[in-house]
């Protein structure tokens, strides 16, 4: 595709169209225009608001728990400087998670959350809705929700209300109702489509409470802003602890939220490769993947231009992922806009390789990492034990598995 | 540059009744009826034929069309598929207005020059892209209306006095204004507030003003009908189809004789229209 110039820094976008080179924007229905425009404009006002950002600093720190660590992943390290020897390099980087599964509710989904419900809140908005996935952001807005005190309505796909019940239930105990969604695979892509129906037709009152780094300007913006505390603690958290940037870092990307949050703070520490890690599925030969990147084409779905996994007339495909949390044909565009700048690499992990690293994960950390983590965790196995000893790779933990246990039992072939 | 809609608004002014304005979603059940529904439209007494393009992920659809486009592209329809069913369209009858109408990714993947050199050759008249707001201008409107091609935006009641003439500014052959916030096939809005609404947009331009969204009755129309510059219907259209389809897919009765019956209906509500807010 496009092989845009290499720009001074890699942090400027959007511009005032909201764009990342080609892609982003803001491609609704006339409907939702004037709602965008009012939540742009909110937004503008509150960005450098300092009683915003310290209403939001005091949440983070006294309900979700921020920051959250930088944890040196000793037991991984050694395992993988084992895996080195045994192949002769005597190597091994030192691996650091950034614990976001530490998090309240589990996950970095709440960053996002309680920015955004803060914004609800000075709009005077009385109605939330959001889309899940894996129930990550389901269950983070629902929460928000509770704490704040406004209805709640979760679209979810069909599909993952039935492989991800524990975060259904948790959902529906926070007071927010759960809508079913059994169009498509049922899944998040088709959630997203009824939340924006919901949100067409309830202009009035509704806050569409989107999860991830994607949909119409100002939402990639805004969603990602409020996740790049992520990346910024990790990045002071690393010099205070090493004394120097880390060598490689690693995130899973589904929308891309997570690591958009953790790469952005990084994008003009040019020395630092950065990798995200698309959902490889059972193989990118066939159809059951969801690595729109590696595989997909650009397109417009859901308010923005963006790599989408498509056919040839420009119908959107169902994807695959082991991790309902990565199941999504397409990707935050500002992602797309840094794969064909050439700033970050995205590659993919297939669903036995994500299962294996959550498996290891498990066993050598004593830490459950969600199935979206393991994939990032994957690609650090992969790549480690050909780095030097003195190199660091930061992993982003992006959630905690205990959410996808059933899942991983089926896939083994247990009961439980 | 007139367009065939262009001169048939005209010419309705002329006879001093609203349009009928009717969608079907090109490809359902299956090409050779489509395009056999799509042959009986006007002889029904529909005025202008908006075609739908099927697209996988519809979101301002509500369930009937969403439906129709699944069935369309389980038929296999795409868009080079619609856009040859126009000709063949075109080919018996020169003077029905065509707009299609969908949402933009199967036109952007068709590449928009192209798009627009095709849909020109088989005779297309406008455009109506759902996702496609004034904003984001330059993707496809200003192309087509270069190109000769109508570009009719949609208005709805979000879209306030300050918004309307950014709405209006590229807007071209009609407008169609969405009578209510809500996917297609919700319940009609109140009648008197659309024709408040229609009120208010002529007195930002002289375009024709369609009105869509709920109408699903004769009555309906003839009411829409006395304020509006047309009325349109689609839902119901897609849901006489529907309703003659067993639950394998199967023909139960001729789509395009049901489709014909209720549009023969909506005809005499539109011809009435006006006489009705006459008296």
């Amino acid at each position: 595709m496009n092989k845009p110039a290499i720009p001074n820094s890699f942090r400027t976008g959007p511009d005032e169209q909201g764009m990342f080179g080609i892609f982003g924007g803001r491609f609704v229905a006339e409907t939702l225009m004037p709602l965008i425009l009012d939540l742009e404009r909110h937004w503008n006002e509150v960005k450098d608001d300092p009683d915003f950002k310290a209403e939001l600093t005091d949440l983070s720190t006294h309900y979700a728990g921020r920051p959250s660590k930088l944890y040196f992943a000793e037991g991984l390290t050694r395992h993988l400087r084992e895996v080195s020897s045994a192949k002769g390099l005597g190597g091994g980087a030192k691996v650091y998670f950034k614990r976001e599964d530490l998090n309240h509710t589990g996950s970095h989904k709440i960053n996002n959350c309680l920015g955004q419900i803060l914004l609800a809140k000075r709009m005077g908005k009385k109605r939330i809705i959001a889309e899940t996935g894996a129930g990550q952001h389901g269950v983070a807005s629902a929460t928000v929700a509770a704490r704040f005190g406004f209805p709640c309505v979760v679209y979810m796909g069909a599909t993952d209300v039935a492989r991800q019940s524990p975060n259904v239930f948790r959902m529906k105990l926070l007071g927010a109702e759960v809508r079913p969604v059994s169009a498509g695979h049922g899944t998040l892509k088709d959630a997203m489509n009824e939340a924006l129906r919901d949100w067409v037709t309830n202009v009035e009152d509704t806050y569409y409470l989107i999860g991830t780094a994607a949909g119409p300007h100002p939402y990639p913006e805004l969603v990602r802003d409020f996740q790049s505390v992520i990346g910024i603690e990790a990045r002071a958290q690393i010099l205070e602890q090493e004394g120097r940037l880390p060598d490689t870092i690693i995130a899973a990307v589904g929308g891309g939220s997570n690591a958009i949050g953790l790469f952005h703070p990084f994008l003009d520490d040019r020395s630092v490769k950065i990798i995200g890690i698309e959902a490889g599925g059972r193989g990118l030969d066939g159809i059951e993947h969801c690595a729109s990147m590696n595989a997909g084409a650009p397109g417009v779905l859901h308010g923005n231009r963006t790599y989408l996994l498509q056919n040839a007339d420009g119908q959107i495909m169902d994807g695959h992922s082991i991790s309902a949390g990565l199941d999504y044909p397409g990707v935050g565009p500002e992602h797309s806009w840094l794969r064909d700048s050439g700033r970050v690499d995205y590659v993919p992990i297939l669903d036995d390789e994500a299962l294996e690293a959550f498996q290891l994960t498990t066993r050598v950390e004593g830490i459950i990492p969600a199935l979206e983590s393991a994939h990032a965790i994957a690609h650090a196995v992969k790549i480690v034990p050909a780095m030097d000893k003195d190199q660091i790779v930061i992993v982003n933990l992006s959630g905690r598995g205990d959410k996808d246990v059933h899942t991983v039992a089926n896939m083994l072939g247990m009961e439980i | 540059m007139t367009t065939r809609i262009d001169r048939r608004m005209a010419k309705l002014k002329a006879e001093g009744r609203p349009a009928l304005v009717t969608y079907f979603m090109s490809g359902d059940p299956d090409y050779d009826t489509a395009l056999s529904i799509m042959k009986a439209l006007p002889k029904a007494g529909a005025d202008i034929i908006e075609m739908g393009m099927p697209f996988s992920d519809p979101m301002a659809d509500g369930p009937a069309i969403q439906a129709a486009g699944l069935r369309a592209l389980k038929g296999g329809q795409t868009l080079v598929k619609t856009l040859k069913m126009a000709s063949e369209f075109r080919a018996t009858d020169n003077e029905t207005p065509i707009v299609l109408m969908g949402y933009y990714n199967p036109i952007y993947i068709h590449g928009v020059d192209r798009f627009l050199r095709d849909a020109l050759a088989s005779g297309i008249d406008g455009l109506i892209v759902v996702d496609l707001p004034p904003e984001m201008d330059e993707e496809l409107c200003i192309p087509a209306l270069r190109a000769g091609i109508n570009f009719i935006r949609l208005a709805t009641p979000t879209t306030d006095d300050k918004r309307l003439p950014k709405v209006l500014q590229n807007t071209s052959g009609f407008v169609y204004y969405v009578s209510m916030t809500g996917i297609t096939g919700s319940a009609l809005a109140d009648t008197g507030k659309v024709a408040a609404a229609v009120g208010r947009i002529k007195g930002h331009t002289d375009l024709p003003v369609c009105v869509g969204f709920g109408v699903k009755t004769a009555e309906q129309a003839r009411i829409i009908g006395a304020s509006a510059d047309g009325v349109v219907v689609g839902t119901a259209i897609v849901n006489a189809v529907a309703n003659v389809l067993g639950p394998k897919g199967e023909k139960t009765a001729d789509p395009a004789e049901a489709v014909a019956t209720l549009v023969s209906g909506l005809s005499q509500g539109v011809r009435a229209a006006r006489l009705a807010a006459a008296e």
